[in-house]
């Protein structure tokens, strides 16, 4: 062994001797010439070689042969880097992987690291069992080392920390067996039991990542800015960013803010404090730490960091001196610490779109109050009324319920307990399953003396959701669109109840999310409820929807919450009704404390060095330098020149032919764009594609001479891969076996027609079928293609069509063949002709396809010295003929370009004039 | 019975490649006959060439009745002047021109021959007589065959010598070789035609190969029959001196056909035969 190099057979070093006399033999034996026959050899008689080279091999050639048969010798001799040299042990072996949060740091190291212990496990032929702490505990087999293999590789950390080690000592087998633990070094409580256990059975050999593990708490709401706090392991100095994140306007989850943490030297924990205007911190969803993919360095918030805006309007003046009376005071001072409070009369504060309206004691509302408050509510707007004198003075939703009252009022209210009235004042009775007050406890001290008593109706017991000890509805909701109308029928003041000065008030202002509350919900907050999981967090704190899951108890979540997360309750947001938990895997006061290991464990890093066996690279390269070396001796011997033209053919045939692939689009789309380029399908014949290319030239030609229309070089497109929104017209000759266009070459040619693109369809065939016959091939292929496409019903081109006169007046429209009928989209049926009009008003847009059989390409197409490429009929009269075709595609252009400019009745008295000359 | 299928076999050779040789030099030849074709002035011969006013000294049976009957002067009808040549074609049938650089292309003795035959295929047709070296020049189609069954002879020899036998004189000969061997036998060659008055053209046909000397790495080189031989152990830098060598034997032909009166020209096997066709039958006829 040599430094961090071993051989397997180092004997076979000693054939490197062997190597000078290689050297000697290899270098007497020269290169063999060629013999050719060469008639003019008679010139070289005489000609003296310009240096007399030695008929020896080339220095530069025995170094490559040396170095190819020392690469090979030191191949064979089995080069080993970084060899494994643990002294291998026996008998049974457990690997313990933590599997919790903390592990997911280095997870694929950790794996990497295991499969090392379990492969080297396996050459010594130990049996081995591997465990994941975070699993229930289940008993221990001891397999063979291939088994786990594969259960190891599809093993994955869970977002809690490992709990049940008591169970685990349980589970542990009877007998000596030695153990690997990959910690993830923290300590959990319980863990010290399970590592004495196993040290009792055998040697433990503690594995460390020395990657830190950073941890985030909850955010918390102090002094009008979000208190973040960060925990470590103590360390040295250092800073970690945090990152806010939430959705923005438009729904992406995006960064909102960022902070940094800055750990002192030795310190274990750190805070950070974000101030962020409300609309921004309402949206935030998580809080994660930059950089650390661990379940725990990832804070979901909850309601808890939400401030609602609640908007407050009593009916009543306020009267100086006598704010304890006023209607808004206890909801003022229950409300301002957790919530944002605007005041202003009901129409100011509407705009500014509220979470909460709270009306105390308000009656009357004007029917613009009313319809813009509906129109909230509708919109998921809590509107929470307070009953008081005026309500109950009033005939609001006396006979008929208003639409902003939860229920019909009985005249008056009810007053019991007072000086005037007999009776107790009444308690209140414990809250219904379904309200959302359920599971709160019912203080006894809690009276209410006066009240508006709401009217029987077959709604009601559904619609009220607290009530006294005798039934009457206290508190009263209605839905109304996505929100809600709930109804206090006692003031929001102590004048009638003595509610507002409970403590319950706030946990029903609370539990109506009209206030949220700034820390940690305890168990009673949760209890009674069901928590309906929305996502949850999965190790690395990635968050996924949670699907269809049964919700937990509300006695469980708050479990969870003091002991941290488990496998029935992962890490994640949990909702009930309006409110929102998140249950983190870190807690507020979750400690992070370093595992402490017994004595006599032997502490190991993770980093793992691969064993990498260098054989196969020596050998390979001794290959590479003996090929190098016939190649460099065919060269020596000038016999090179056939097999590099071989070796070009072949790399010649091995590159892609189609040089049309590696133009970037780019490229192509600038080309496309640089003016008006006339685009004709490829159609996978060469010549017809010819015929097009030269057809569309000649008419650009035309076109350039005549109009002011300057076309560039026409392009050829291929409907699968080309995009067609740079062309305004495409030519398609049709060719009985192209291929038909794909889906996605349809869909694009569907976009190109809607989007004023147009197709001129040509079979070519003279029309001698008309359109629907489809005697010929190509007529047939043209009803292939036309069935995928999104055409218009056609008909053959009436007299009065635009295209008869959009640049030159034509009755006609040949190509090479003349007579035959094209078809374009069909007029409205109810186009009608007006007296005294030539034309019919068909202002309805470009005909998105024309189709016909002219083989116009044939008749435009010119070479490159600008004459015609094929006759077109007979003498003088078929360049007539040709002249027409030329005016038929400079009208069709005319017509792609400028729509139906021509068809305006603007035009008509000097069409009229022209067509009377 | 041996010797029979011997001769069987040559003549079914004969009739398979002959032939073949033959359509290709008349397909050849049929590449220039480019509309007219004469001497273009007045002489003898059977064409029509034109009339003109009877002078004095002009025989009676020489005037033109049918033409003069239609004005009141005489007119004599003159005909095209067509005066036959012997021209005799020397073609270097040497081991030298078997060589071809490219299994594609010709050896240069095939397309020397083809040459040869197509230019007496266009001779023959303008009326004069043709022949290889050693034979007597004959006019007329059926000479043809004679030269096609001369022009499969073989030389063994490394270089061909040229052949002056047969050269009448105040003819033409043509001299068709790669002209590599030594020029002495050449010289003195020329320097018989030019004893009796003849005169004609050095037509060389190289291949390509010869001309750009593509060869690298150490390499023996011989020559078609092994007679000589040069080694070398880096052929491509020999190449600049072996054409300064090939242009300075193009030069001196050049002039030795300049010397003689002669004509010269170099064709390469990989270009057309056409070209070199075409400049061999101009110059004949500039000759004259």
């Amino acid at each position: 062994m040599i430094g961090a190099l071993a051989f397997t057979a180092p004997w076979l070093l000693l054939g490197l001797i062997a190597l000078p006399i290689l050297w000697l033999l290899l270098r007497a034996v020269p290169p063999a010439p060629v013999r050719r026959r060469f008639p003019a050899v008679a010139l070289l008689l005489g000609l003296v070689d310009a240096e007399r080279q030695a008929d020896k091999t080339p220095w530069w050639l025995l170094l490559l042969r040396a170095l190819a048969v020392a690469a090979a010798i030191i191949g064979f001799a089995g080069p080993v880097l970084n060899p494994e040299n643990r002294a291998p042990g026996t008998g049974p072996l457990l690997i313990v992987l933590d599997g919790g949060w903390a592990d997911a740091r280095d997870w694929p190291r950790r794996l990497d690291k295991a499969s090392g212990l379990l492969a080297e496990a396996g050459r010594s032929g130990r049996p081995v069992a591997v465990i994941r702490l975070t699993d229930t505990p289940d008993a221990i087999s001891f397999q063979n080392a291939e088994a786990w293999a594969g259960r190891l590789a599809a093993m994955a950390p869970q977002p809690f920390a490992p709990q049940a080690y008591e169970d685990w000592v349980q589970a542990l087998p009877d007998g000596g067996f030695d153990s690997y633990w990959l910690s993830d070094g923290l300590d959990n409580p319980g863990r010290e039991g399970l590592a004495a256990a196993l040290a009792e059975n055998g040697s433990v050999t503690a594995f460390l990542s020395p990657r830190p593990v950073y941890a985030l708490r909850p955010a918390g709401f102090e002094d009008g800015a979000i208190a973040l706090k960060a925990a470590r392991l103590a360390g040295d100095a250092t800073e970690v960013e945090v990152i806010a994140r939430g959705p923005d306007p438009s729904g992406i989850d995006r960064e909102l803010a960022r902070g940094a943490f800055r750990f002192a030297a030795g310190a274990a924990e750190a805070e950070t404090r974000l101030t962020l205007p409300p609309e921004l911190r309402n949206r935030i969803t998580r809080f994660e730490l930059l950089g650390q993919r661990t379940a725990g360095a990832v804070s979901l918030t909850d309601d808890s960091l939400k401030r609602r805006k609640i908007a407050l309007i009593s009916g009543a003046a306020d009267r100086e001196g006598l704010q304890l009376l006023s209607p808004t005071y206890y909801l003022r001072q229950a409300l301002a610490p957790v919530a944002d409070l605007i005041a202003g009369g009901l129409s100011d504060v509407i705009p500014a779109n509220p979470d909460v309206i709270i009306l105390a004691d308000v009656a009357r509302l004007t029917q613009p109050e009313t319809d813009a408050l509906l129109d909230w509510a509708g919109k998921g707007g809590l509107l929470l009324r307070f009953a008081g004198p005026r309500l109950a003075a009033s005939d609001v939703s006396r006979i008929d319920e208003d639409a902003l009252m939860p229920v019909r009022l009985r005249e008056g209210g009810r007053s019991v307990g007072g000086t005037m009235s007999w009776g107790e004042p009444k308690t209140l009775a414990p809250f219904p399953e379904g309200s959302p007050f359920h599971g709160l406890p019912v203080p006894a001290d809690v009276t209410v003396a006066q009240q508006v008593l709401a009217q029987p109706d077959p709604d009601l017991t559904k619609r009220t959701i607290a009530a006294l000890a005798d039934g009457t509805p206290l508190v009263t909701r209605k839905e109304v669109g996505a929100g809600q109308v709930v109804l206090v029928h006692v003031t929001a003041n102590a004048e009638w109840s003595s509610l507002p000065l409970s403590g319950l008030f706030v946990q029903m202002l609370e539990r109506l999310a009209v206030s949220t509350k700034p820390a940690q919900p305890e168990a009673k907050d949760l209890a009674g409820q069901t928590w309906v999981p929305e996502r949850t967090l999965d190790a690395y704190g990635n968050g996924s929807d949670a699907g269809e899951v049964a919700g937990v108890a509300g006695a469980d979540l708050a479990q969870a919450m003091a002991q941290g997360p488990r496998a029935t309750l992962p890490p994640g947001l949990y909702v009930s009704g309006e409110r929102k938990v998140a249950l983190n895997v870190i807690g507020p006061d979750t400690a992070l404390t370093a595992a402490v290991w017994p004595a006599g464990t032997v502490i190991e890093g993770i980093e793992i060095v691969k064993a990498q066996a260098l054989k196969g690279v020596l050998l390979a390269a001794a290959m590479i330098l003996l090929a190098l070396d016939v190649l460099a001796a065919l060269w020596v011997s000038g016999r090179l020149g056939g097999m590099a033209k071989a070796a070009l053919v072949l790399l010649a045939l091995a590159t892609p032919q189609d040089g049309r692939a590696q133009v970037p689009d780019d490229l192509r789309a600038i080309e496309a764009t640089r003016g008006v380029v006339l685009a004709h399908v490829l159609t996978g014949d060469a010549d017809l594609d010819a015929t097009a290319e030269a057809g569309l030239r000649g008419l650009g030609d035309q076109l350039w001479y005549r109009t002011a229309v300057e076309p560039e070089a026409p392009l050829g497109v291929d409907l699968e891969t080309d995009e067609l929104a740079f062309y305004p017209f495409l030519y398609w000759p049709i060719s009985p076996d192209q291929p038909l266009p794909s889906t996605a070459a349809y869909a694009k040619l569907n976009r190109f027609l809607r989007t004023g693109g147009m197709i001129l369809f040509d079979t070519r065939d003279g029309d001698i079928a008309g359109l629907t016959g489809a005697a010929t091939p190509e007529g047939q292929m043209l009803q292939l293609i036309a069935a995928g496409l999104d055409i218009p019903p056609l008909d053959p081109i009436p007299p009065d069509h635009v295209l008869t006169r959009s640049f030159y007046l034509l009755q006609d429209f040949p190509g090479r063949h003349a007579g035959g009928a094209i078809w374009v989209e069909a007029p409205p049926p109810d186009a009608e002709q007006q007296d005294g009009m030539p034309f019919r008003n068909l202002n309805d847009g470009v005909t998105p396809v024309i189709i016909g059989g002219a083989d116009w390409a044939g008749a435009w197409a010119v070479d490159q010295d600008g004459v015609p490429m094929f006759p077109v009929g007979r003498g003088y009269a078929g360049e007539d003929q040709r002249e027409i075709a030329y005016r038929f595609g400079i009208n069709v252009i005319m017509h792609v370009l400028t729509g139906n400019y021509k068809s305006d009745q603007v035009h008509v008295p000097a069409l009229l004039e022209r067509l009377g000359e | 019975m041996n010797l029979s299928l011997d001769l069987r076999g040559q003549a079914e050779t004969l009739g398979q490649s002959l032939p073949a040789l033959l359509a290709e030099a008349e397909h050849l030849a049929a590449t220039l006959m480019l509309g007219e074709h004469g001497r273009r002035r007045a002489g003898q011969g059977d064409e029509f060439w034109q009339y003109r006013p009877a002078h004095a000294g002009d025989a009676a049976r020489s005037i033109d009745w049918r033409r003069s009957a239609r004005s009141d002067a005489h007119f004599v009808r003159e005909r095209e002047w067509q005066a036959a040549q012997s021209v005799t074609i020397w073609v270097d049938a040497a081991q030298s021109m078997t060589f071809s650089g490219a299994a594609d292309r010709p050896a240069k003795l095939d397309r020397t021959r083809l040459l040869a035959l197509a230019l007496a295929v266009l001779l023959l047709r303008g009326g004069e007589r043709v022949g290889l070296s050693g034979m007597v020049p004959k006019p007329g189609r059926a000479q043809l065959l004679e030269l096609v069954a001369a022009l499969e002879a073989v030389d063994q020899a490394d270089y061909g010598v040229p052949d002056v036998t047969g050269m009448v004189s105040h003819g033409r000969a043509v001299f068709l070789s790669d002209f590599l061997g030594a020029l002495d036998p050449l010289e003195t060659a020329l320097t018989a035609a030019a004893d009796r008055g003849v005169r004609g053209l050095l037509l060389q046909v190289l291949d390509p190969a010869e001309e750009n000397f593509p060869y690298e790495g150490r390499t023996i080189f011989e020559s078609m029959q092994g007679g000589l031989r040069h080694e070398t152990q880096s052929a491509g830098d020999l190449r600049a001196r072996y054409l300064d060598r090939l242009a300075e034997r193009k030069a001196r032909l050049m002039e030795l056909a300049r010397a003689m009166g002669w004509y010269y020209h170099c064709h390469h096997s990989g270009q057309t035969a056409q070209a070199a066709l075409l400049w061999a039958y101009r110059a004949l006829e500039g000759g004259r």
